[in-house]
C-alpha cells in the first residue's frame, strides 16, 4: 500500500505528514519540500522521480534520518524520528535503514569483504558471525568470488553491488537508493535493476528510490512524482496499484 | 579491536606520506633524546641529585675554600648525619684535551656520604691504606683504559708539579644516570704535599638525617657562619647543580628553546598532514556515518590514526636516541655523564604523543563535525 493523501489507515511502515524542508541560501529561502505525505507499507517498491532540484535527494535524506525537516513528522515502524538525538538517530539509521548512492561510496583502502563488513563492526555480531552475513550479503548479491577485491579492481556494476551488500548486510528495514543506475551503462543497469527487484519479491525488502531512468522506475510497483514540494501519483510501474 | 583494520587501511593508504610523517616524528624525538643527554652531560640532570644532601661552599664563590675547621662544627650541628668535603684539583693527563674532573675528597667519608658510588670492599681498603690512592669511575677507567695497579701520572695546574696516583678502585653507580668520569683522591695527599691554601677544602657535602629538614638546617648552617671570615652559602644538590651548570653556560635554556622549536615545527607538519588526510577522506567518513558511526566514533578513529603515528615515531626516534646514548660520549670526554635515563624516554613518548593529540584534535573535530548530507553532495 503506497499513498500519499495522508489517508492512510495508519499501519504502514513508513509514515510521513506535513514534512516541509527549507533552505536558506543567503537571503533566499528556497522551500524545497511543502507539506509532503507518504505512506509506504512494507515490501513495496516505491520510485520517486522528478526533475532536477524538484528535491528528491533532499526527501530520501530526510527518509533515512540524515538530515531534520524544517517541520512535520516522520515514522518508520512506530518510531518517531524528527526528534530523535543525534546519536539515537545514528543508531536508528544503523538498525533500519540501507543506503545505496549513485557513485557507490565505498571505502577505497577496503576490499569488498571489509566493505560490506562495516556496518557489522557496530554490532555485537562475533567475528564468525560478521563474516557468514558478509558472505550471505556477497552471496546474494553475486560477489561471491570478489571478495577479496579492492573497488578499484571491480566494475561499475560491481562497485554498485558490494554497495547493495553492505546496504542489507545488517538486515535493514527498508533500502534507500538515490540513483543506483545514475552512474552505470545500460546493460549494467538492467543488471543492477534485476538485483533490487529481487530484493523485493525474493528477501521482502522494502525499497525507496530516486530514478531519472524510466527504463528502472518501470520496475517499481508505483512511481510517485516529485512536483512543487508535495507528492503527486503518476502511472504505476509494472508491479501493483497505488 | 574491531577497527583495528579500517584504522591500518587508513593508514596504509598514503604509505609515503604515512612513512614521511612517522619520520619526522622519529627525528624531532631522536633529536629531543640527544638534548637530555647533552644536558645531562652538563650536570643539569637533576634526577641524580641526593634530596638528602646540601653543599655548603663559600658564599662569595665556589672557587673560594672554607676553612678545615668547619667539619667538626658541622658535624655536631643537629639534624645533619654526615660530612665530607673535597677540592678541585684541575690537573692535566698527558694532554688538555683528554680532560676529566679530580677531586680531593675526604677518603673517611666521603663514600659514606656518596652513597650511590658502588666500591668492592676490598678496593676500599686499598683506597685507603694508600696515601697516593685514587678511585676512578667506571666511565673513566673504560675512556682510557685504567686498570687497577696503574699508576696515572697528573700535571697539575693549581698546584704545580706532577702528581701520580696509584688506582686502587674502580667505582660503579649504583643506577645508570649516576656520573663516573671523575676520578677520586685522597685530600690527606693534596693537604702533605701543596705549598698553598693549606688548612683549607673546596666545599662541604652534609647529609641530612631527615631530607624534610633541608630548609631549617640550610639556613642554620648559614647563619653559624655568618659574620666570619668565610661566610656559607648552603644549597640543596639540586640547586648546587644546577647553579654549577650555569657556569657551563645557559645550556638549560638552550636545550629548552631548540627543543622547544623542534617540537612545534613536528606540531605543523603533523597537523597538516592530518588535515590534509582528513579533508580528502570527507566523502568516505560521511558513508561511516551513513552506516552508523557515531560522531565520537568517526573523531576516534581519525585520533587513533594520530596516536600510532605519533606512537611510533616517537618510540624509534627515542630507541634510536637511547642506543646512541649507550655507546657513550661521542665527543671523547666533552660530554662526560652523556646518559638518557628511562624517565626521559617516558616523558618523551608522552610528549610525542601529546604532539600527536594536539595536532589530531583540529583535523578529528572537523571529522566529528562533518555533516552527512554535505559531505555527500560535495562528491
Ligand atoms: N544544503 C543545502 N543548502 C541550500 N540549498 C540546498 C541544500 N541542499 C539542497 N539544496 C537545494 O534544494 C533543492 C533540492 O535539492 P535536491 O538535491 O534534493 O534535488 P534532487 O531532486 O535530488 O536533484 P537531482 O535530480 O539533481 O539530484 C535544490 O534547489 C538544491 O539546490
Ligand atoms: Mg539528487
Amino acid at each position: 500500500m503506497v499513498r500519499v493523501d495522508a489517508k492512510a489507515n495508519g499501519n504502514s511502515l513508513v509514515q510521513v505528514r506535513d514534512l516541509d524542508k527549507k533552505y536558506q541560501r543567503g537571503s533566499e529561502e528556497i522551500h524545497v519540500l511543502q507539506g509532503l505525505n507518504l505512506d509506504v507499507g512494507a515490501g513495496e517498491f516505491v520510485a520517486f522521480m522528478g526533475p532536477s532540484g524538484s528535491g528528491k535527494t533532499t526527501l530520501l535524506n530526510l527518509l533515512g534520518g540524515l538530515d531534520l525537516p524544517t517541520s512535520g513528522s516522520i515514522k518508520v515502524a512506530g518510531d518517531e524520528i524528527t526528534h530523535m538525538s543525534a546519536n539515537k538517530l545514528t543508531a536508528w539509521r544503523a538498525r533500519h535503514v540501507g543506503f545505496i548512492f549513485q557513485m557507490y561510496n565505498l571505502i577505497p583502502v577496503l576490499t569488498a569483504f571489509q566493505n560490506v563488513e562495516l556496518p557489522l563492526l557496530l554490532t555485537r555480531l562475533s567475528k564468525a558471525e560478521r563474516r557468514q552475513h558478509v558472505e550471505t550479503a556477497l552471496a546474494v548479491v553475486g560477489l561471491s568470488d570478489r571478495m577479496k577485491h579492492y573497488p578499484r579492481q571491480l566494475s561499475g556494476g560491481q562497485e554498485q553491488r558490494v554497495a547493495i551488500a553492505r546496504a542489507i548486510v545488517a538486515d535493514a528495514t527498508f533500502l534507500l537508493a538515490d540513483e543506483p543506475t545514475g552512474d552505470l551503462d545500460r546493460k549494467s543497469a538492467g543488471e543492477i535493476m534485476d538485483l533490487l527487484e529481487r530484493l523485493v519479491h525474493e528477501h521482502a525488502k522494502t525499497l525507496l528510490m530516486v530514478t531519472h531512468d524510466p527504463r528502472a522506475a518501470e520496475r517499481a510497483h508505483v512511481v510517485l512524482h516529485l512536483d512543487k514540494g508535495v507528492l503527486v501519483e503518476g502511472g504505476a510501474g509494472g508491479g501493483g496499484e497505488a | 579491536m574491531r577497527f583495528f583494520r579500517l584504522i591500518w587501511a587508513n593508514l596504509l593508504r598514503k604509505k609515503i606520506r604515512t612513512t614521511l610523517t612517522i619520520g619526522s616524528f622519529m627525528v624531532a624525538l631522536f633529536l629531543y633524546g640527544l638534548l637530555v643527554a647533552i644536558r645531562a652531560a652538563f650536570g643539569g640532570n637533576s634526577d641524580v641529585a641526593g634530596v638528602d644532601r646540601l653543599n655548603v661552599i663559600n658564599k662569595t664563590s665556589l672557587i673560594m675554600p672554607l676553612p678545615f675547621s668547619y667539619r667538626d662544627r658541622l658535624a655536631n650541628m643537629p639534624g645533619i648525619s654526615g660530612v665530607t668535603f673535597a677540592s678541585w684539583f684541575g690537573g692535566v693527563y698527558q694532554d688538555e684535551k683528554n680532560f676529566f674532573p679530580q677531586f680531593a675528597v675526604d677518603a673517611d667519608t666521603w663514600l659514606k656520604v656518596y652513597s650511590e658510588f658502588v666500591v668492592p670492599e676490598a678496593e676500599k681498603k686499598a683506597f685507603l691504606a694508600d696515601r697516593q690512592g685514587c678511585l676512578v669511575g667506571r666511565k673513566l677507567a673504560k675512556r682510557f683504559g685504567f686498570k687497577v695497579g696503574d699508576r696515572i701520572p697528573l700535571r697539575g695546574t693549581i698546584w704545580p708539579g706532577t702528581w701520580e696516583f696509584n688506582v686502587r678502585g674502580i667505582y660503579d653507580g649504583n643506577r645508570p644516570e649516576v656520573d663516573t668520569t671523575p676520578l677520586l683522591f685522597r685530600n690527606d695527599y693534596l693537604e702533605e704535599r701543596r705549598s698553598f691554601s693549606k688548612g683549607m677544602v673546596g666545599w662541604y657535602v652534609v647529609k641530612l638525617a631527615n631530607p624534610d629538614d633541608a630548609v631549617k638546617i640550610t639556613k642554620a648552617i648559614d647563619d653559624a657562619f655568618a659574620n666570619s671570615p668565610y661566610e656559607t652559602l648552603t644549597q640543596t644538590e639540586k640547586a648546587f647543580a644546577a647553579s654549577f651548570a650555569k657556569q657551563m653556560g645557559n645550556i638549560e635554556f638552550l636545550v629548552l628553546v631548540i627543543g622547544s622549536v623542534v617540537f612545534f615545527t613536528l606540531l605543523l607538519v603533523a597537523g597538516n598532514t592530518m588535515a590534509i588526510a582528513v579533508r580528502e577522506r570527507t566523502p568516505e567518513l560521511a558513508v561511516l556515518k551513513t552506516v552508523g558511526f557515531t560522531d565520537v566514533g568517526v573523531l576516534g578513529l581519525v585520533m587513533a590514526e594520530t596516536l600510532i603515528i605519533a606512537g611510533q615515531g616517537g618510540a624509534l626516534g627515542l630507541l634510536l636516541a637511547k642506543f646512541f646514548t649507550l655507546g657513550g660520549d661521542p665527543t671523547g670526554g666533552f660530554l662526560g655523564n652523556f646518559y638518557l635515563g628511562w624517565g626521559s624516554l617516558g616523558l618523551g613518548l608522552a610528549l610525542a604523543l601529546a604532539v600527536g593529540i594536539v595536532s589530531g584534535i583540529l583535523p578529528a573535530v572537523s571529522a566529528m563535525r562533518l555533516k552527512v548530507v554535505d559531505a555527500l553532495r560535495r562528491v
